[in-house]
C-alpha cells in the first residue's frame, strides 16, 4: 500500500504524543514516582537504615543478629477443624528450619538489650508448599500500620552523641500514638526471657484459617515453651556478655531437643483483627495443635537460615492474611531488605548511611 | 504468491490479548514495589499467575509467527526505520519469554515457593542461591521498566504509521474487518 501521509500532520502528531504521555503518566503514578511520600517496602527499609545510621552490607536490615535452628513439627490433629493446612493433619510430621534473632540492624550488637527476641520458622510441606512465620516474644507490636512504623523509625533515630532519640520529635510521635506508649510501657515492665529456649513466641498479627468445609476463622497463635520460664535481670542487661543469649541457646540445644507447643487462639466476637498493637481480651479458647521440636542449632555463618526471607505472608492453603495492614507492610519490607542484602552478597562490612530522608 | 497485507487472524488475536496482559503485568509489577499497603499482596497474587499465562501464550504466539507469513514492511520505509522496526520486534519477543522466566528463576534462587494460587506451586528452575537471587531480581526490575519503554515506542511507531504515514502497517495488525470491506475502501 503506498504511503498516504496525512496533510495536517501537527494535530495528529499531538494526538500521538498525548496518548503516549497519558500512558507514561499513569505508569509513573502507579510506580509511585509522582508520590514520593508513598510508603513502600523500600521506603520502610530506608527509614530503618536512617535509624541505624549504618548499613551492615549483606545483613538483614532488621533482626540482623541470628542463629539457625532446625527440627520438626508433630501435629496432634486438633488444628484440622480450624484449618485444612497439611501442617495440621492428624499425625503429620513436618520438617522445620528457622532462626532465633534479636531486634536491630547490627549483626554484632550485644545481647543484653531490652528488645524483641524473635523466632522465625519455615515449615516445608508436601507439594512445595511452605508456611513461614516471623514471631516475637511480645504479644503486641509497637505500631499498627506500616506508615506509623516508618514514622517511628524516623522519630526514634538515636542522636549520634546522646544515643537517645530527639526528645521533641519522639514526644510528638508518642503524643499522637497511644498504642506506641502502651507498647513501650509493656516492654518496660514485661519480663525478658533469660533464654531463647524458654520464651513464648507470638504471631503478632491476626491471620485467617479456612477448614475443609470452607469455614473461615480469624486467629492468633503462640509457641509456648516446655522449658521453664525465667527472666533476665533488666537492671544488669549491659553487663551480659555480648553473645550471652546465643551461646546459652547453643549450649541448651547441645543437651537435647527444645520443645514448644503451638497454641491457636481463635478470635472472639468483636476482637479487632486489624490492629497488632492491641491485645485480645481475656476469655479466649486455646487449642494446642502440636509440638515443635528443635533438634539442631548452629551459628548463622554455618547454617542455612541466612539466605531465607521469613515473609509472614508465605502461607499454605488453609491459611491467609487478615485485614491487619501491618502484614502487607512486613511482607513488602522483608522483601525489600532481602533484595538489597542479596544483591550486596553476604559479608561483614558496614557503611554509614548518607541518604537524606523525608521527615 | 502475493504477500499478505495483514497478520493472520490468530496472530492478531494473540497480539492484542498479549498487549493487554503485558501492559497490565507491567503496571502490576511497578505498582507492587511502590507500596506497602494492602495492594502489595493483592498485586503479588496477580503477578505470578499472569506471568505464567504470558509465558504460555508467548510460546503459542511464537509458533503462530513461525508458521504464518507476516506482511512485509512498506518498501518505501527508510532503511533506518526498517532496522529499528525489526530489532525492536526481536526485543519484544525476547522480553515476553525472558521476563516470566527470570521471575520464575529469581523466586527459585530465593528459595521462595513459586505459588500460582494457594496449594499450586511450580517447581524451582534454579537451586537456592542468594547472590543469584540478588542479581536476577535486579535484572527483572530493570528489564520491566525497559519493556515498558519499548512498548511505548512500539505504540508510538504504530500510531505514527496509522495516523501520519497511513501506510497500512497499523491496519495489518489492528484491522479485524472482512476482506471485502477493505477491498471496497
Amino acid at each position: 500500500m503506498p504511503p498516504d501521509p496525512h496533510p495536517r500532520m501537527l494535530p495528529r502528531l499531538a494526538l500521538t504524543g498525548a496518548i503516549l504521555g497519558a500512558i507514561a503518566l499513569l505508569f509513573a503514578w502507579v510506580a509511585g514516582w509522582l508520590t514520593p511520600g508513598r510508603v513502600s517496602g523500600g521506603s520502610i527499609v530506608d527509614a530503618m537504615q536512617y535509624n541505624s545510621g549504618k548499613v551492615f552490607l549483606g545483613a538483614r536490615r532488621a533482626h540482623a543478629k541470628g542463629l539457625c535452628v532446625s527440627g520438626r513439627f508433630a501435629s496432634n490433629g486438633a488444628g484440622a477443624t480450624l484449618s485444612r493446612t497439611l501442617l495440621f493433619q492428624a499425625g503429620a510430621m513436618t520438617p522445620v528450619s528457622g532462626r532465633f534473632s534479636l531486634a536491630g540492624g547490627n549483626p554484632d550488637a550485644p545481647d543484653g538489650r531490652n528488645v524483641f527476641h524473635a523466632l522465625a520458622l519455615r515449615f516445608v510441606l508436601p507439594g512445595g508448599e511452605e508456611w513461614r512465620m516471623a514471631l516475637d516474644h511480645t504479644p503486641i507490636f509497637i505500631v499498627s500500620t506500616p506508615t506509623d512504623f516508618q514514622a517511628f523509625q524516623i522519630a526514634s533515630k538515636p542522636d549520634s552523641v546522646t544515643k537517645m532519640p530527639d526528645p521533641v520529635r519522639m514526644a510528638a510521635f508518642l503524643a499522637s500514638h497511644p498504642e506506641t506508649r502502651r507498647f513501650m510501657a509493656y516492654m518496660k515492665s514485661a519480663p525478658l526471657p533469660s533464654s531463647f529456649a524458654n520464651g513464648t513466641y507470638y504471631s503478632i498479627n491476626a491471620f485467617r484459617f479456612t477448614n475443609n468445609t470452607g469455614e473461615t476463622h480469624a486467629v492468633r497463635w503462640q509457641f509456648e515453651p516446655e522449658d521453664n520460664f525465667s527472666a533476665l535481670d533488666k537492671a544488669s542487661l549491659d553487663r551480659l556478655p555480648t553473645d550471652a543469649l546465643f551461646d546459652k541457646y547453643l549450649a541448651r540445644a547441645s543437651q537435647g531437643p527444645v520443645r514448644w507447643h503451638l497454641v491457636i487462639i481463635p478470635s472472639n466476637h468483636g476482637d479487632a483483627t486489624n490492629n497488632a498493637a492491641v491485645q485480645w481480651g481475656p476469655g479466649h479458647g486455646r487449642i494446642d495443635v502440636g509440638t515443635l521440636t528443635l533438634t539442631h542449632a548452629v551459628p548463622e555463618v554455618s547454617g542455612d537460615c541466612r539466605d531465607v526471607v521469613f515473609d509472614p505472608l508465605i502461607l499454605p492453603d488453609g491459611v491467609s492474611g487478615s485485614d491487619d495492614p501491618l502484614l502487607a507492610g512486613r511482607s513488602a519490607a522483608y522483601s525489600a531488605s532481602f533484595r538489597r542484602r542479596a544483591k550486596e552478597g553476604p559479608r561483614r562490612v558496614s557503611v554509614p548511611v548518607n541518604q537524606g530522608i523525608a521527615k | 504468491m502475493i504477500p499478505p497485507d495483514r497478520y493472520a487472524l490468530p496472530a492478531r488475536v494473540l497480539h492484542w490479548a498479549m498487549a493487554m496482559m503485558i501492559l497490565a503485568m507491567l503496571f502490576v509489577g511497578a505498582g507492587m514495589v511502590s507500596t506497602a499497603s494492602w495492594a502489595y499482596p493483592a498485586l503479588l497474587t496477580w503477578h505470578r499467575p499472569l506471568g505464567v499465562t504470558i509465558l504460555v501464550v508467548a510460546m503459542l504466539r511464537l509458533l503462530v509467527r513461525l508458521t504464518h507469513r507476516a506482511p512485509p514492511l512498506p518498501a518505501a520505509l527508510p532503511r533506518l526505520q526498517t532496522v529499528v522496526a525489526r530489532g525492536s520486534h526481536y526485543f519484544l519477543y525476547a522480553l515476553m519469554f525472558a521476563m516470566p522466566l527470570i521471575g520464575w528463576a529469581m523466586l527459585s534462587a530465593a528459595g521462595t515457593p513459586v505459588q500460582l494460587w494457594p496449594g499450586t506451586i511450580l517447581p524451582p528452575i534454579l537451586s537456592h542461591s542468594l547472590r543469584l537471587f540478588g542479581w536476577l531480581s535486579w535484572v527483572h526490575g530493570l528489564l520491566g521498566y525497559g519493556f515498558f519503554l519499548l512498548i511505548l515506542g512500539h505504540l508510538g511507531a504504530a500510531l505514527f504509521h496509522g495516523l501520519i504515514r497511513r501506510d497500512g502497517v497499523l491496519r495489518s495488525m489492528a484491522s479485524f474487518g472482512t476482506r471485502s470491506d477493505r477491498a471496497r475502501k
